[in-house]
């Protein structure tokens, strides 16, 4: 049974049409990436699936592992093993970075009827994870992603995401604000986490991300719709043409 | 009767039995302050510092004065403090207004403190406070101050000798338990004399059952000596149905450091008054404070700090959350003088509104005579943060505990200005109570 099944998707944002009939399948264990230039939903697409209010289902369905997703609250979509990695990671002042993570795991835990982890079982699984992506203790101890730089925000969003162990890991411009070095130790996270029971959505304007998290389909998004699919050579022919096959003026 | 009426005839049936009594200084301290409240009783809207508070409500209700001894032998289970439970602290009980010796311990301060009830110091001592009654709060314009001073039934001297220093809180009491067959008030003074290069923490707790009617008009003097280190905290826990009313005035010497804190939780109106003047050069204050209230409370936090001397320092962080209908007000104001070159004041007031009946009213001023001075100030009332929310949920927390992360996180801020450790975990504590009763 496919992980994700979206079919003909329609939604808005204030009214305004933005995706006009997606239709996306992923199975477990596979990396999809969505590439496309600015404006062509893919960031509504990120948001639609993971909830976010303002964001307007009009047609379509999304079925994931087999459930409504679009009858489920945020929280209940977290628990059902979907994870949204932020482009723009919010800062939680007053809140640790710890506490956040105990928070969320345990709420995702006993959503499944699982025992909570105590403060010092929690604090070796957080330590060990962390150290997985080189993050200090202090990075811990910090409130949530205030006064981080973007490296440490995506790092932050990596950790998040070995922690809670999600069934399917949506990327949302994970590149964007990073540097070379940057993107390595996430994207070394983000392949650490890859297996036969996890699957991933990397949604990226360049390539350059996908050298490291290699995809095995890639769609292209423009227009609100899918407008081609192939394999991870689609990719690099993107790179080297640009979207203005599909309509969209790069210099723009 | 009208309400002046009330109380001048409360004055005329008690004043001769109110401690003091009979002293001619205290006789005259006392006429003055009916005289002057007769002038035009409680404050109204009219009143531009009580524009946001109308004490209506406690104008409905007679009060009668807490003089009998029917509290004197209430049962009183526990007893707030910031210690840990079985360790000893010091400290002073009042019951519906009346000391409890019983309840007190004032054993183990160390040589050159000095803590008594109020009534007490009149009685054995009454020189102390003749010196220091009503002399840094005095009465112009201020009703609730001469209302106290009328009717001071009680309350705490606490005199700290040069170069003292006392390591263990000194806790203060309030606790009303609305035993009284009606409605009762009392009219606590407290004096807190901290002489030169002295250092204390003081916490009040102002405590009372849910259902009690009751009004506590507090007054508390308190002198900052040169040097001198005063931690002055206080926890306000009245009753759903109490009236708080506390009105305290500070004045400062030179290199003095005034730290304070009040987190109102409590009481159907509270209003938590802070005047200091900076006196000396070099002073250090610090009033700040933090409020959660819902259903139909409201709180009013209202500040003067008045920069009088050059380069000293004071800093205000206010924040609060309302719920339902309730309300809050916030009133800071901070003089710079002609002659208090340097200053550095801040001010910052923050209110989170968790439903769409709260209200909050805010006005900072800022009144700045002198030229080199560095003086801000900010302002903020909004609601949770969707952002923040959606990312917390995004994550698997629900709903209500992502809103009660953001909040407590919020007040957690302001409760970090309590320097005092043993002080801030208590305070935390309480205010995660309140969230979690929410």
């Amino acid at each position: 049974m496919a992980l994700l099944e979206i079919r003909n998707l329609h939604a808005t944002v204030d009214d305004k049409p933005i995706l006009k009939g997606i239709d996306l399948t992923i199975n477990p264990g596979e990396v999809h990436a969505i590439m496309g230039p600015n404006g062509s939903g893919k960031s509504t697409l990120s948001y639609v699936l993971a909830g976010r209010e303002g964001y307007e289902v009009t047609e379509g369905s999304v079925l994931f592992d087999g459930v409504d997703l679009l009858e489920l609250e945020p929280e209940e979509r977290a628990a059902a093993g979907l994870f949204l990695a932020f482009q723009y990671p919010v800062e939680i002042p007053g809140v640790t970075n710890a506490t956040f993570l105990k928070e969320a795991l345990n709420a995702i835990r006993k959503s499944k009827g699982e025992k909570e982890l105590d403060a010092m079982q929690f604090l070796k699984l957080i330590r060990q994870k962390a150290a997985q992506l080189n993050m200090t203790d202090e990075m811990i101890k910090r409130a949530v992603n205030v006064g981080f730089s973007g490296g440490e925000k995506k790092r932050n969003e990596a950790l998040q995401m070995a922690v809670l162990q999600p069934k399917l890991a949506i990327l949302d411009e994970t590149d964007s604000g990073l540097d070379i070095d940057a993107l390595k130790i996430v994207a070394e996270g983000v392949n650490a986490l890859r297996g036969p029971e996890r699957s991933l959505l990397v949604i990226t304007h360049y390539q350059r991300l996908l050298d490291y998290i290699v995809p095995d389909v890639v769609h292209v998004l423009a227009h609100g719709r899918i407008q081609r699919t192939g394999g991870k050579d689609l990719a690099l022919e993107l790179e080297r043409n640009g979207y203005g096959e599909f309509g969209a003026n790069e210099a723009a | 009767m009208s309400t002046i009426e009330t109380y001048r005839d409360q004055f005329r049936t008690h004043a001769a039995s109110l401690p003091g009594a009979g002293l001619p200084w205290m006789d005259e301290l006392r006429a003055a302050g009916l005289d002057r409240f007769s002038k035009g009783g409680f404050p109204t809207q009219r009143n531009e510092a009580w524009k946001f508070t109308s004490l209506r409500p406690l104008e409905k209700v007679t009060f009668a004065l807490a003089q009998d001894g029917a509290a004197d032998s209430v049962p009183v289970d526990l007893i707030p403090s910031v210690m840990p439970v079985g360790e000893a602290a010091h400290r002073l009980v009042f019951v519906d207004g009346r000391f409890r010796r019983d309840l007190s311990n004032m054993a183990g301060l160390p040589e050159g403190v000095r803590l008594e009830p109020l009534a007490d110091t009149l009685a054995r001592d009454p020189e102390v406070v003749a010196e220091h009654l009503g002399r840094t709060a005095t009465l112009d314009g201020h009703p609730l101050l001469a209302l106290n001073l009328a009717f001071l039934t009680d309350g705490v001297l606490l005199r700290l000798a040069k170069g003292v220093t006392v390591e263990t809180p000194i806790e203060l009491v309030f606790i009303g338990t609305g035993a009284a067959v009606g409605p009762v008030s009392w009219h606590p003074r407290i004096l807190i004399l901290a002489e030169e290069n002295s250092e204390a923490t003081v916490v009040e707790h102002h405590v009372g059952l849910d259902g009690a009617v009751y009004f506590s008009n507090v007054a508390s003097e308190v002198v900052v000596g040169r040097g001198a280190r005063l931690h002055h905290y206080k926890m306000q826990r009245e009753g759903t149905t109490a009236f708080h009313l506390a009105t305290v005035t500070a004045r400062l010497a030179r290199d003095a450091s005034y730290d304070t804190f009040v987190l109102n939780l409590g009481a159907a109106l509270s209003r938590h008054e802070a005047r200091s003047v900076l006196d000396g050069t070099g002073v250090e204050c610090r009033i700040s404070g933090a409020y959660a209230v819902r259903g139909q409370q409201h709180t009013d936090i209202t500040t003067l700090i008045d920069h009088a001397k050059p380069r000293c320092t004071s800093r205000e962080v206010v924040k609060g959350v309302i719920d339902d209908q309730a309300r809050a007000v916030f009133q800071g104001k901070i003089i710079v003088r002609p002659d208090a070159q340097k200053t550095d004041g801040y001010q910052l007031n923050r209110a989170l509104l968790l439903s769409d009946q709260a209200e909050i009213d805010s006005k900072p001023e800022l009144e700045i005579y002198a030229d080199d001075v560095k003086c801000s100030h900010g302002a903020t009332a909004g609601e949770l943060d969707d952002a923040q929310l959606f990312y917390l949920r995004a994550r698997g927390i629900p709903l209500e505990a992502a809103r009660g992360l953001l909040i407590a996180a919020y007040l957690d801020e302001a409760v970090d200005e309590i320097r005092h450790e043993t002080v801030r975990e208590h305070f935390r504590g309480r205010v995660h109570a309140w969230l979690e009763a929410r």
